[in-house]
C-alpha cells in the first residue's frame, strides 16, 4: 500500500471538562510515528473523549494536539485528515460499498480515474472485491468493518482512530479481525490510535498502552511494562489479576525493599518504596507470580487451600492466608491429584509487581 | 382440552367494532358517493351512465379548478417544505428545552380553531394588515399588495396551517440518522454542506416524501382556509363540489366531482409513495 510514512500525534496537557464532570485532566501523550497506541480504561474513563477530540468532532478545554510537531486544534475535523473509524462502523447506508470507499476521494477533488483506481486498490486490501456493489445492510459485522476501514484508508489519512473496533464482533471473528487490523497497520505503518475497554486487546495489539481512569493518563508503557511494573494501584489491578498482601515494610536497601507479611514472615520485594520503615503497604502479585506446595522453605508462608479450580493446562487455587485474606494462585497441573489443605505459599524471585500504600486499612483483596 | 382444538375462538370477533364502525362511516358513504355519481338525471331518477364525468371532463372551467386546485396545493407544499425542513433540522440540533419549545410553535396551529386562525390571517394579510403597513411603511411598494383574496395569500395561509403535517414526521426521520453519519462524512473531508446534501438529506427522504403526502392532501381539500382566504373569486374544488351540493342541489353532479377530485388526489400521492419506494426502499430494510 503506498501509504506515506507515519505521522507523530502528540497531545499537549489536554484537558476536557463537561459541566463539572472532567471527561480528560491535563494529558500528555507522545505518540511515535508508525505507533500503535491503544486508550485502555473503564467505561467513563475518557477514552472517546480523548478521540473526538483528536478528530476534531469536540474542541478541548485546553491544551493542544499536535501532527508532526504542528497543531491542528485549530482545524475543522474536515481539514485534519484524520481517519476514524466508529464502534458501529458509520457505514452510508445508502451507498455501495464502492460509493462508501470513493466518499473520501471525491469530496477532497479527486479526479474519476484516481478515485476508481483508490477504490479498487483499498478493495483489494480489505479483500472486499467481490462485494463492492452491495449496500452495507447486506453485509456481515466483520464485513462492514473492513469496509469501514478501507473507507476511512482511501483518504490517505495521517493519523487513524478506532474507536472500540471489535465490541460489535462475536469472539472468533475478534480474533482474525485483530489479527488483521494488526497486519493492515504494520504493512501500511499508519500511525494508528485504538480505544478499548478490553484488556486482552490491548495487551495483545498494542505497542503501547496509555491507561487511563477519570480522566487521568495513569501509566503509559509498553504492554509487558504495564502488566508486570504498573506504575499505580489502578492500573495493577485493572489489567489483569491481582493479589493484595497486606503487609509493612521492614527494611529498604539498594535492591529494593523487604516486607513482613501478616504473619511475620519477612520477604525481599525486589520493588522500591519511597514508604519509611513500619509503614503499611499493599503487596500486589499476580496469580502466576505465586507457587504452593505442599513443602515449606525459605520465604514461604503457611496458606490453607479452600477451593480448587482446573482450566485446562492449569490449575487455579484460592487459598487463605493466615491474616484471613485470600489470594488466587494460578499454576501448571502435575500429574498428581490437586494439593488440598494445609500448604505452603511461595513467591517467585522478582515477581512482585509493585508496592503501594495501603490507605484502605481493610481491603485485603482485589481482583477482576 | 377444548381450547387446544379451537385455539383462537372468536378472536377475529374483537374486530366487528372496528370493522363495523368503518363500514357504516366510511365505506357505505364512499359507496353511496360512488353509486351517486352514476345517476344522468340531477332528480336521481335510477338512469345510470357517465354523464356527470362526461360533463365535468368536457367543460374547460371545470378542469381549470381543478388544475388550480392540485397546483395551489402543490404550491403550499413546497413552501411548507422548504420552511419546515430548516425548522425540523433545528429542532434535532438544539437542546431538549429549546426543542419542547420549536415543536410547541409547530404544532400550534393545529390547536387552534380553523376559523380563528384564518381570521388572524386575514387581519394580517388585508389592505390595511400587518403585512401591508410594513411593506409600506419600508417603501418596498407604493400600493399595498393584494395578498388577502389572492392565490398568493391561499398558498402562504394553508402553508402556515398545515406546518406540523410536514414538519412532525420530518422530525422523526432525521432523529432517527446515525449522528455518526455526519461526523463520518466530515472525517472524509466532507464539509457541512457536502454532508448535508450527500448523507443527511438523501437520508430524510422518507420524511420529505410522508410530509409531502400528509400535507398535500391536507391542502388541495381544506375548504375554509382555501375559501375565506380565496374569496369568493377563488374557486377550489372542495367550495365547487360544496356549492353544487348544496346550492344547486345536484347531487349527482357533485358526487362525480368528488369521485374524479379524489381519484386525481389518489394518484399523486400514488406517484409520491412510488417514488419514495424506488429511492428509500435503499436506505432503509
Ligand atoms: N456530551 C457529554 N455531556 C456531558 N458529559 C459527557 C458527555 N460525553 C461524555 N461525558 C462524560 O464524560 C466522561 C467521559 O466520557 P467518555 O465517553 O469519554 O467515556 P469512555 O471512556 O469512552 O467510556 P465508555 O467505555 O463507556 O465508552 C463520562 O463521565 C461521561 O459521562
Ligand atoms: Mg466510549
Amino acid at each position: 500500500m503506498s501509504q506515506s510514512a507515519g505521522h507523530a500525534l502528540t497531545l499537549r496537557g489536554i484537558s476536557h471538562a463537561f459541566g463539572q464532570v472532567v471527561a480528560a485532566n491535563a494529558i500528555d501523550l507522545d505518540i511515535r510515528p508508525g505507533e500503535l497506541v491503544s486508550l485502555l480504561g473503564p467505561s467513563g474513563c475518557g477514552k472517546t473523549t480523548l478521540l473526538k477530540i483528536i478528530a476534531g468532532f469536540l474542541r478541548q478545554t485546553s491544551g493542544d494536539v499536535l501532527v508532526d510537531g504542528a497543531s491542528i486544534s485549530h482545524l475543522p475535523t474536515n481539514r485534519r485528515r484524520i481517519g476514524i473509524v466508529f464502534q458501529n462502523y458509520a457505514l452510508f447506508p445508502h451507498m455501495s460499498v464502492a460509493q462508501n470507499i470513493a466518499y473520501g476521494p471525491i469530496a477532497a477533488g479527486r479526479p474519476k480515474a484516481e478515485t476508481d483506481a483508490v477504490v479498487s486498490e483499498m478493495l483489494d486490501v480489505v479483500q472486499m472485491a467481490a462485494f463492492r456493489d452491495r449496500l452495507p445492510r447486506e453485509l456481515s459485522g466483520g464485513q462492514q468493518q473492513r469496509v469501514a476501514l478501507a473507507r476511512c484508508l482511501a483518504i490517505r489519512p495521517r493519523i487513524l482512530l478506532l474507536d472500540e473496533p471489535f465490541s460489535a464482533l462475536d469472539k472468533n471473528l475478534r480474533l482474525d479481525m485483530q489479527i488483521e487490523i494488526k497486519r493492515l497497520q504494520r504493512q501500511s505503518g499508519i500511525t494508528t490510535v485504538m480505544v478499548t475497554h478490553d484488556q486482552e486487546e490491548a495487551l495483545g495489539m498494542s505497542d503501547r498502552i496509555a491507561v487511563l481512569s477519570r480522566g487521568n493518563l495513569e501509566q503509559f508503557a509498553p504492554p509487558s511494562d504495564i502488566y508486570d511494573r504498573p506504575a499505580s494501584l489502578f492500573v495493577n489491578t485493572f489489567v489483569g489479576t491481582a493479589n493484595l498482601l497486606r503487609a509493612t515494610v521492614a527494611g529498604t536497601s539498594a535492591t529494593g525493599a523487604a516486607v513482613r507479611l501478616a504473619d511475620g514472615m519477612v520477604i525481599e520485594t525486589g520493588r522500591e518504596t519511597p514508604l519509611p520503615v513500619g509503614a503499611a503497604v499493599l503487596v500486589a502479585v499476580r496469580p502466576e507470580g505465586m507457587r504452593v506446595s505442599a513443602t515449606g522453605g525459605a520465604g514461604a508462608i503457611g496458606a490453607e487451600i479452600t477451593a480448587v479450580m482446573p482450566i485446562g493446562p492449569a490449575l487455579i487455587y484460592e487459598v487463605a492466608l493466615i491474616d484471613g485474606s485470600s489470594v488466587k494462585v494460578v499454576q501448571e497441573r502435575e500429574a498428581d491429584a490437586p494439593l488440598e489443605g494445609s500448604v505452603f505459599l511461595h513467591f517467585k524471585p522478582n515477581r512482585i509487581t509493585g508496592l503501594f500504600p495501603d490507605h484502605s486499612g481493610d481491603t485485603h483483596k482485589k481482583g477482576n | 382440552m377444548a381450547g387446544a382444538l379451537n385455539p383462537k375462538p372468536k378472536d377475529w370477533a374483537l374486530a366487528l367494532p372496528l370493522a363495523a364502525f368503518f363500514t357504516l362511516f366510511f365505506i357505505a358513504p364512499l359507496g353511496l358517493l360512488v353509486a351517486i355519481s352514476f345517476e344522468t338525471e340531477r332528480q336521481m331518477t335510477g338512469t345510470l351512465g357517465l354523464g356527470q364525468y362526461a360533463a365535468f371532463l368536457t367543460d374547460g372551467l371545470n378542469l381549470a379548478v381543478l388544475r388550480d386546485t392540485l397546483l395551489v396545493g402543490a404550491k403550499a407544499t413546497l413552501l411548507c417544505l422548504l420552511f419546515g425542513y430548516p425548522l425540523a433540522w433545528l429542532c434535532t440540533r438544539v437542546s431538549a428545552r429549546w426543542q419542547a419549545v420549536l415543536i410547541f410553535l409547530v404544532v400550534l396551529p393545529i390547536v387552534t380553531s380553523v376559523v380563528v386562525r384564518t381570521f388572524a390571517w386575514i387581519v394580517i394579510l388585508g389592505r390595511h394588515g400587518i403585512v401591508n403597513e410594513a411593506i409600506l411603511a419600508l417603501g418596498l411598494s407604493a400600493q399595498p399588495l393584494k395578498l388577502l383574496f389572492s392565490e398568493t395569500g391561499v398558498v402562504i395561509v394553508l402553508a402556515q396551517v398545515q406546518m406540523p403535517l410536514m414538519v412532525l414526521p420530518l422530525i422523526t426521520t432525521l432523529q432517527r440518522i446515525d449522528p455518526n453519519l455526519e461526523s463520518a462524512s466530515q472525517a472524509l473531508g466532507a464539509g457541512a454542506w457536502r454532508t448535508f446534501f450527500k448523507v443527511t438529506l438523501p437520508l430524510s427522504l422518507p420524511g420529505i416524501i410522508a410530509g409531502t403526502i400528509l400535507t398535500y392532501t391536507a391542502c388541495v381539500t381544506a375548504f375554509v382556509t382555501q375559501s375565506l382566504i380565496g374569496g369568493s373569486r377563488l374557486l377550489f374544488m372542495p367550495m365547487m363540489i360544496f356549492q353544487q351540493a348544496m346550492d344547486l342541489q345536484n347531487w349527482p353532479f357533485a358526487a362525480a366531482v368528488s369521485v374524479i377530485f379524489m381519484v386525481s388526489v389518489l394518484l399523486i400521492v400514488a406517484m409520491l409513495v412510488a417514488l419514495s419506494r424506488s429511492r428509500a426502499a435503499r436506505l432503509y430494510s
